[in-house]
């Protein structure tokens, strides 16, 4: 069926046109179902029912959620930079449904498989940190600014070895469209061939969207609210959807590296769809992350930043030449 | 028709989706100012300190290790898609040049740059 609608669609403007509503449609339904996903999973990981009460076991909280966020009052305080102040959350938000663009759901359902499409997503991803960054100094509360500073100490240590695990993928494919990197997959996913590099790119996913055990940033017992402490209302509510968005792009970049994308393990599709596939091993990712977040305890400051420059980068290299020479020889 | 002017058209659709939700909500949502309300939160206390101060040395520290390390990830990028047309010579050349960040990267660790105290 998917396939007729998107031969419908063409390739032109229309394509594109229906493709970013879709997407953005699709982008704000994730993200409020993830917000419940997230306190259902808690509640059950900690013997509690969760969110009851609002709609069948509570599915319509966060829309409820929502409509008391919009009538919330703005609050901008007195010393705060204005201008700067109120543009971080739009720029917070901008950047994160680009990677919407190139994803693949389907094999047909990729608004624009582009030969940059992996490069595009670290790219733009890159983006959201500058966003917490002026956000947090703008602020100016001495806990918004120690978050941002330790937002940005964080994801630029985690970049490396996620940029680097992420290479020797495409030392395989030699390409960086999503289209072949998941056709590649087709017998065998990469997390077999390449199990280093998917357990580095999953760990440093985790700190680049600052979750949980990585949460630093935001570490509610010593910061309060990390970056966005000032923020309240929907300018709060962007940054929480950018994050949850987040988390959704870096599950999908994940799914379609490591995990066969839209296809079926070891060639065999089940009689399903791609995109029931792809969607089944995102959430499946998601709901790891969550897991992540209710069973390990916050890590220290000089062990997130040792653990990256000792461990993960390190490792990462040496992943990568052991790749290199492998492919060299076969 | 240009590859990127989607990304343009998204970034403006974002913006635009953005702002739209806070110009809803600054409408919507009541205003009343006080002067202590439009302090900075600081646990029902007074500011005492400003937020403008100094801060560790080290934060400066993990963002030149990340420039040089960055920028060895923007070399192997294209080094990495061009793999099989660069035959032995690209391999060579790479892993020298990786080599010589490696011997960075020991340097700077015995030197105790990645201890956070």
């Amino acid at each position: 069926m998917t396939e007729t609608v998107v031969a419908a669609a063409g390739s032109g403007w229309l394509r594109i046109i229906i493709g970013l509503i879709v997407v953005l449609l699709f982008s704000q339904l994730n993200a409020l179902f993830l917000v419940w996903l997230e306190r259902k999973v808690a509640g059950h990981i900690q013997l509690r029912p969760g969110p009851m009460e609002v709609g069948p076991h509570g599915i319509l909280q966060t829309i409820a959620d929502g409509i008391k966020l919009v009538g919330k009052e703005l609050i901008t305080p007195r010393s705060a930079d204005r201008i700067l102040f109120v543009i971080a959350p739009v720029l917070v938000f901008m950047p994160v449904l680009v990677a919407f663009l190139v994803l693949p759901f389907d094999q047909h359902l990729i608004i624009r498989d582009m030969n940059v499409g992996l490069l595009l997503i670290f790219a733009f991803s890159t983006f959201s940190v500058l966003a917490i960054l002026l956000g947090g100094w703008a602020s100016n509360n001495k806990y918004a600014l120690l978050g941002a500073i330790r937002s940005v100490a964080q994801n630029v240590a985690y970049e490396i070895p996620l940029l680097l695990s992420v290479m020797s993928v495409v030392l395989m494919t030699h390409s960086f469209r999503f289209s072949e990197i998941v056709a590649a997959q087709h017998r065998f996913w990469f997390i077999f061939l390449q199990p280093v590099a998917g357990l580095i790119f999953f760990i440093a996913a985790t700190a680049e969207t600052n979750r949980a055990p990585f949460d630093i940033p935001e570490a509610e017992s010593e910061l309060i609210a990390g970056f966005h402490t000032e923020y309240s209302g929907m300018r709060f509510g962007l940054f929480f959807l950018a994050e949850y968005t987040n988390m959704f792009i870096v599950s999908a970049v994940a799914a379609s590296l490591f995990f066969g994308g839209w296809q079926g393990p070891f060639g065999f599709s089940l009689g399903l769809p791609g995109l029931v596939w792809f969607l089944i091993k995102v959430y499946i990712l998601l709901f790891v992350l969550m897991w992540f977040r209710w069973t390990f305890p916050r890590v220290r400051f000089d062990q997130l930043m040792n653990f990256s420059w000792k461990v993960m980068i390190p490792l990462s290299l040496a992943n990568l030449l052991v790749t290199a020479v492998v492919v060299k020889l076969i | 028709m240009n590859e990127y002017i989607s990304v343009l058209i998204m970034l403006f659709l974002a913006a635009a989706t953005a702002a739209g939700m806070i110009v809803a909500t600054s409408l919507i949502g009541p205003k009343i100012e006080f002067a202590d309300k439009m302090e900075p939160f600081e646990c029902g206390e007074s500011q005492i300190v400003s937020s403008k101060r100094r801060f560790s040395v080290k934060f400066y520290l993990v963002a030149l290790f990340f420039v040089i390390f960055d920028i060895e990830a923007v070399f192997v990028y294209p080094w990495a898609v061009l793999f099989k047309d660069l035959g032995w010579f690209g391999f060579v050349e790479m892993m020298i040049f990786i080599a010589i960040l490696t011997i960075g990267l020991i340097y700077v660790w015995r030197r105790g740059a990645l201890e956070w105290e």
